[in-house]
């Protein structure tokens, strides 16, 4: 069962407060994406945290229906 | 039958300075991510204990509920969780990995370029 770019997009919109993401398709399977997200709630936190905050918006579908998510955050893009 | 599993990788962690819980063997591994982040520890040259999830379910679950991070590989220094191969990737690209490493007086090869 794979995810579309829009879902992860919009899940991650609504789980990260004032976020701008951008999702690019790596292989056309559904199952591997990047994903650029940006938002000034990452201000000070550590790379590990903010990747956990997308796991966390992304409500356990990381590593179960969307296999590999390239992941790349930064404060402001 | 939780903390047994924390237990054993708590164990591992502190009885090797570098450890990569990844999907398959440093030799050969499994999957994109795994054998990206296997290059970028043998670009520094960093000695490394490579552990081969596929092989044990128990900590292929364990080690994300241990860390709360979802995906495979792991990389851990020094006891501590590193991230997964993009947090690897981008902390070898800035030195930050490199900083770390002399930080923890983990031994690796300084004359490494970056990609």
């Amino acid at each position: 069962m794979a995810m579309n770019a829009e879902d992860i997009e919009r899940m991650i919109l609504t789980g990260i407060e004032n976020s701008e993401v951008r999702i690019e398709d790596l292989r056309g399977d559904g199952e591997h994406y990047a994903a650029y997200v940006s938002s000034p709630s990452f201000e000070g936190m550590p790379r590990i945290q903010q990747h956990q905050m997308v796991y966390a918006a992304l409500k356990g579908k990381m590593g179960g229906e969307l296999h590999a998510l390239q992941l790349h955050t930064s404060v402001k893009n | 039958m939780e903390n047994i599993i924390e237990e054993r990788i708590k164990k591992h962690i502190t009885e090797n300075d570098v450890v990569l819980y990844m999907k398959g063997t440093a030799a050969f591994p499994m999957c994109g991510f795994s054998a990206a982040t296997v290059q970028i520890l043998s670009q520094l040259a960093v000695p490394f204990q490579d552990f081969n999830v596929l092989e044990d379910a128990d900590i292929r679950q364990g080690i994300k509920d241990f860390s709360n991070w979802p995906t495979i590989p792991q990389l851990y220094i020094k006891g501590e969780f590193i991230g997964g191969c993009d947090i690897v990737r981008e902390m070898y690209e800035t030195g930050e990995l490199q900083e770390f490493l002399q930080e923890k007086d983990v031994p690796f090869n300084t004359t490494a370029q970056t990609a």
